[in-house]
């Protein structure tokens, strides 16, 4: 299955992605080789395999509910670019 | 043209966990911002998600409670998008294999008649964090506290009506959840919020029309105002010669309308796949059971309990059994006092007058169910009538005296001796010799005026039986 450059710019978009033109027809290769491989797999029959949602053939483990954390905001916060009021400032998001 | 509304409701159900869904921050209410985002709610490389055994707990009792499918091997999923309060870059959440599977819930309508909405599922996930957009110099503040909290989303099949079985359909959920104690479903502080599917079509047509999904809503008032509104705009729409465009539209309660929140983006692509850092959950038989052993007794269940064993009406047992703190008031009450009837009037009707007008639950009751006992209990055994009564009750509103002790301060004992009374219609009939020629001439009005005089002149405590008895005899001269 080959994929479109139309295809390619939407799947950036979606990952927040900037491809170049002049990258877009080699991205475009490459995953569409990734999905020919993906069609090849398509081709075993599978019918009497259950899905598999993980590798491991081994179950959840699950934790107590109790507070183990405690406020690292200050350290935390040494890193963000821009803080004000104790909040992480990020470039404008209007909805 | 008759239109027919189609409504699916997205329940979102914040999870009374003290700790998030797959970290152990804090998930209290109203933190200073970001002191309850640690590395892991943050999405710092090399973290990994543990999943929080009392959410899956409350999860799997909702599941009970309304008798649905355990999915008995969940999988959660990653939903991707961007959004700079979704520091993952995805929410966890469960696509295929939720923990809560099918069921249905019978709602009551305003005229008493019943239907049956079906459940899809309820499936677990995290919360986001919040986005603050004013005041930041032309930036956006994100607080992550909530980001990581466990939500339970219901979601119902597209079988609702109206606006207002949506409302009753929420109602009842809230109920639910609010006894089980799962969550405490205070929808102004965002434990329990809704997003609404809303579409329009031809009564009787088979097919659904496009629909919108109103997100952003914050009450059960909002719930109808929201719903009437989206169709009505839908309708006229199809009625210009429009076309409903499938969105997601915000509701503004201020202007009372929705209006278009991401018509231009790309239409969403989630690009659902399981969640690699998390195994699959399964829930074996003795974990079900464990949970199953903690399931209080249901809204239904104490409803219909309340009728049988206290005789009350189907609307009483109703209001009463609305929520397990008024319940639980109203058993005790009964306790005390004896008497499950009048419990049901002063508890259904005075008491809720007064925390309507406090705006207070029950739980913040301003006269305790021992004293409202206490002050059934003299109604009862005729220390002093149902009109002393409610002297007493406004009497102890304003003070944590017991009922016993404002009769005795205020001298409130309802006079039952006989000879006194006796005395007290004497005097009556002799100061309004006028009245009784009247009722002596057939005028049976006059009497009210009798039981009036004598009940002033006595303070309200004479005994009404007693008076009333009293009076006709010596009336007839």
């Amino acid at each position: 299955m080959a994929l479109a450059l139309s295809d390619v710019e939407k799947i950036a978009h979606l990952a927040r992605l900037h491809i170049s033109t002049e990258d877009a027809e080699e991205v475009a290769r490459r995953i569409s080789s990734i999905l020919e491989l993906i069609d090849q797999m398509q081709g075993v029959d599978t019918t009497s395999v259950a899905p598999l949602a993980h590798p491991f053939d081994a179950v959840q483990r699950l934790r107590p509910d109790e507070v183990t954390e405690s406020d690292q905001r200050d350290y935390l916060q040494k890193i963000a670019p821009a803080t004000q009021d104790g909040l992480y400032l990020v470039p404008k998001v209007i909805e | 043209m008759v239109w027919e509304t189609v409504i699916g409701l997205e329940v979102h159900v914040q999870l009374a966990t003290k700790s998030k869904l797959f970290s152990g921050s804090s998930t209290t209410f109203g933190a200073a911002p970001n002191t309850q985002a640690n590395i892991f709610d943050l999405a710092m490389p090399g973290t990994l998600p543990v999943l929080n055994a009392e959410a899956l707990r409350m999860a799997v009792k909702f599941g009970l409670a309304i008798d649905a499918e355990i999915g008995r091997r969940s999988v959660f999923d990653r939903k991707n998008y961007f959004y700079p309060d979704l520091p993952k870059g995805y929410q966890v959440s469960q696509l295929e294999f939720p923990t809560v599977g099918k069921s249905q819930l019978e709602i009551t309508l305003e005229d008493g008649s019943t239907r049956t909405i079906g459940i899809t599922r309820a499936h677990m996930e995290e919360d986001a964090g919040k986005s603050l957009h004013e005041d930041f110099q032309g930036q956006s503040g994100i607080d992550l506290n909530r980001a990581g909290t466990p939500l339970l989303e219901i979601v119902s099949e597209p079988e609702l009506r109206n606006a207002k079985e949506a409302v009753a359909y929420l109602k009842k959920l809230h109920s639910i959840i609010r006894y089980l104690g799962i969550s405490d479903g205070n929808m102004a502080q965002g434990s329990m919020r809704c997003d609404a599917n809303v579409s329009v079509r031809k009564k009787g047509a088979t097919e659904f029309g496009t629909r919108t999904e109103i997100k952003n809503i914050n009450s059960f008032r909002f719930v109808e105002k929201a719903i009437l509104h989206e169709a009505q705009r839908q309708i006229d729409l199809i009625e210009d010669g429009g076309r409903v465009v499938q969105e997601t539209r915000l509701y503004d309660s201020d202007r009372d309308e929705t209006r278009s929140m991401r018509s231009k983006e790309v239409a969403n692509d989630y690009r659902y796949f399981p969640e690699p850092d998390l195994l699959p959950v399964v829930i074996d038989e003795a974990f079900i059971e464990a949970v199953r052993q903690e399931l209080p007794e249901l809204p239904g269940a104490k409803c219909a309990r309340f009728v049988a064993q206290y005789a009350l009406s189907d609307y009483d047992a109703g209001v009463l059994s609305s929520t397990r703190a008024l319940a639980d008031y109203f058993e005790q009450v009964v306790a005390i006092c004896g008497d499950a009837k009048l419990s049901a009037n002063w508890v259904s009707v005075d008491l809720q007058a007064v925390l309507n007008k406090q705006d207070l639950e029950v739980e913040e009751s301003p006269i305790s169910a021992e004293r409202l006992g206490g002050l059934i209990a003299r109604i009862k055994d005729q220390t002093i009538s149902s009109k002393i009564a409610k002297t007493v009750f406004e009497a102890m509103l304003e003070s944590d005296h017991s009922a016993d002790e404002i009769i005795e301060s205020q001298g409130l004992k309802q006079v039952t001796d006989t000879g006194a009374i006796e005395k007290l219609v004497d005097e009556v009939i002799a100061a309004n010799p006028e009245q009784v020629e009247q009722y002596r001439a057939g005028k049976e009005k006059v009497f009210a005026f009798f039981i009036g005089q004598a009940m002033k002149v006595s303070r309200g405590k004479a005994n009404p039986a007693q008076l009333n008895e009293l009076l006709r005899e010596k009336l007839k001269g």
